[in-house]
């Protein structure tokens, strides 16, 4: 009886596996076919593993650039979020305040928002300022949508540090600010990086947004570029397999990398 | 002038929350509010001459009558059923499956997490290029090479549904996993021991012991999921454009259509308003259920 739970438990995994991961492989196989076997019909399984489509995506489609534009704005919003999301997860996690609960369950509320309660005040709001098709307009949304996740975590990750370390560094003449970033936030790192991850990954892969407020392809980011990839008569179905592969690479290898910390994170985010 | 301690401890906590609270406030919560004000004028981007004439409610009367709409809010509802359904129960097995110790535990994590991780966009050409009806795997794989039997998913009303609920299921059920393992107490031994002594079926156990221990944990991932699928957009906007028909035509893929296609930003945000408050009374359901006590544990 045991045995055969066994094996049984070992085919369900063996089958999860491979309906997560079989369809990105099929669509990483058409990235290396040729133009003929990307449209042959039936399909064809085996691809002959040439890189032509990759380089009519570079060439002919401006793939590169839209990966430096992804790179900037999915950078900088890490970046800002995080900074702003670890003095806010500090402020929540160690200090005496009141409302803490309400304060967390507003943020919650945020992460929560169908984005088209926001989008056409926001789109408004950029556009007086004059922000549309600008890095700096796209990257504010994003900070203000990754923020819960930032301060959820990084409030989790501070809140479970022993106060002992707090108390020996105030003894020794430190002040509040040095506290936070000499002995807490290097004690914190994990979560750190951690939020860090999150906050690109959800940048990187981010659309409805970005689809608003770059209508210049000079801004636009990959999601963009790939939704809105179309060849002059028919689709360009090998040009957009490349473009997803070269999309999707990077976040895939931060996902085998440091899947424990992803897998804690997200929890975190979510229940604790 | 001196404070105490605590006032100037209070004061620093505050200033530290400032940026959290100006960006939170400015363009998450502000927004909202001009949503709704939005909503009471008439506004057509195309016609700036036409000013921001005040309506009232009139916005909300047309979109009761709007017969699109209505078709979009029951497609929405739908796709938030059937979604959460599958990926609440695939997401049981993964869970279960991936909270066992076994070798080469953290590959598998990784392989399921896969899914989750790639952006939805290219997922979406993913699924909309194995759904094609010459070129796709999903032809290829009920009619072999029996070409004359290809049919064409996506243009059908109903099976371009489903396209857009297995693309989604495949998507965000490794998440819903994810969720439910977070929340998975740890189960002693000695219960499902003393359930085999009693003679208790596998599915029994599971029924009576694993599964009221593990309900806020489902739960939680219920409200998170749902949340989401009231989102959904991308899957729309690269697989269907909401055809054929409106048959996959949902709120926020409509409400982006009118504001941004059609410049009806007073209309739209009529739509913007609604969904809103949907998704409110929901998270509020739920939320209830799970009980409030996650929020204060938290801001202890």
């Amino acid at each position: 009886m045991k045995k055969i739970n066994r094996i049984l438990f070992y085919i369900t995994t063996f089958i999860m596996v491979v309906l997560s991961l079989l369809p990105f492989v099929w669509f990483v196989g058409t990235s290396l076919k040729t133009a003929l076997e990307v449209t042959a019909i039936p399909p064809v399984i085996v691809p002959a593993g040439t890189l032509d489509s990759y380089k009519s995506a570079i060439d002919e489609y401006n793939l590169l650039h839209f990966v430096k534009n992804s790179i900037i704005v999915a950078g900088s919003t890490t970046v800002i979020t995080l900074l702003i999301s670890i003095i806010a997860g500090y402020s929540l996690a160690r200090l005496r305040l009141k409302y803490k609960g309400m304060i967390m369950g507003a943020l919650l509320l945020v992460s929560m928002f169908p984005q088209i309660s926001i989008a056409g005040p926001v789109w408004r709001i950029l556009q007086d300022l004059g922000w549309l098709n600008s890095f700096h307009g796209l990257v504010i949304p994003y900070v203000t949508l990754t923020l819960p996740l930032g301060v959820w975590i990084l409030a989790g990750f501070f809140g479970e540090l022993p106060e002992e370390l707090e108390d020996a560094a105030r003894l020794d003449g430190c002040s509040h600010f040095q506290t936070l970033f000499r002995i807490m936030v290097p004690l914190a790192a994990p979560g750190v990086f951690t939020a860090a991850i999150l906050v690109f990954i959800y940048a990187w892969n981010e659309f409805f947004f970005a689809l608003l407020i770059m209508t210049q392809q000079k801004f636009q980011t990959l999601p963009v570029g790939i939704a809105l990839f179309q060849g002059q008569y028919t689709l360009p179905w090998g040009e957009i397999a490349a473009a997803s592969t070269v999309a999707t690479v990077p976040i895939v290898l931060l996902v085998f990398l440091f899947q424990k910390r992803i897998v804690g994170g997200l929890s975190a985010g979510a229940v604790k | 002038m001196k404070f105490s301690i605590l006032t100037r401890e209070r004061i620093f906590a505050l200033s530290l929350l400032t940026p959290c609270f100006l960006f939170v406030a400015l363009f998450a919560f502000y927004p909202i509010l001009y949503s709704v004000y939005l909503s009471m004028h008439k506004i057509i981007l195309s016609l700036p001459g036409l000013g921001r004439p005040f309506v009232g409610l009139d916005n909300y009367r047309a979109l009761f009558h709007d017969r699109i709409a209505l078709h979009s809010f029951i497609n929405t509802m739908l796709f938030v059923f059937t979604t959460t359904f599958f990926e609440i129960v695939f997401g049981l097995a993964i869970a279960l499956v991936i909270n066992k110790h076994f070798m080469g535990r953290g590959i598998v994590r990784a392989a399921i997490l896969v899914p989750w991780a790639i952006p939805t966009v290219v997922s979406s050409q993913m699924w909309r290029f194995i759904f094609h009806d010459k070129y796709g795997l999903m032809n290829y794989m009920f009619f072999g090479s029996d070409t004359s039997a290809y049919t064409a998913w996506l243009a059908d009303p109903g099976t371009a549904f489903i396209a857009i609920v297995v693309a989604d299921v495949w998507k965000t059920s490794s998440f819903a996993g994810l969720l439910i393992l977070a929340g998975l107490p740890i189960i002693p031994d000695d219960l499902y021991e003393a359930a085999r002594i009693d003679g208790a079926s596998a599915w029994q156990q599971f029924r009576k012991i694993t599964l009221p221990l593990i309900k806020p944990a489902i739960l939680i991932a219920l409200l998170f999921r749902t949340m989401d699928a009231f989102r959904v957009f991308d899957l729309v906007f690269v697989m269907t454009q909401g055809g054929p028909a409106d048959s996959t035509n949902v709120l926020q893929f409509y409400g982006y259509k009118k504001i941004f296609a059609e410049g009806l930003m007073g209309y739209g945000s009529t739509i913007s308003v609604m969904v809103f408050l949907i998704t409110l009374i929901i998270s509020v359901f739920y939320i209830r259920m799970i009980g409030m006590g996650m929020f204060q544990e938290k801001g202890r």
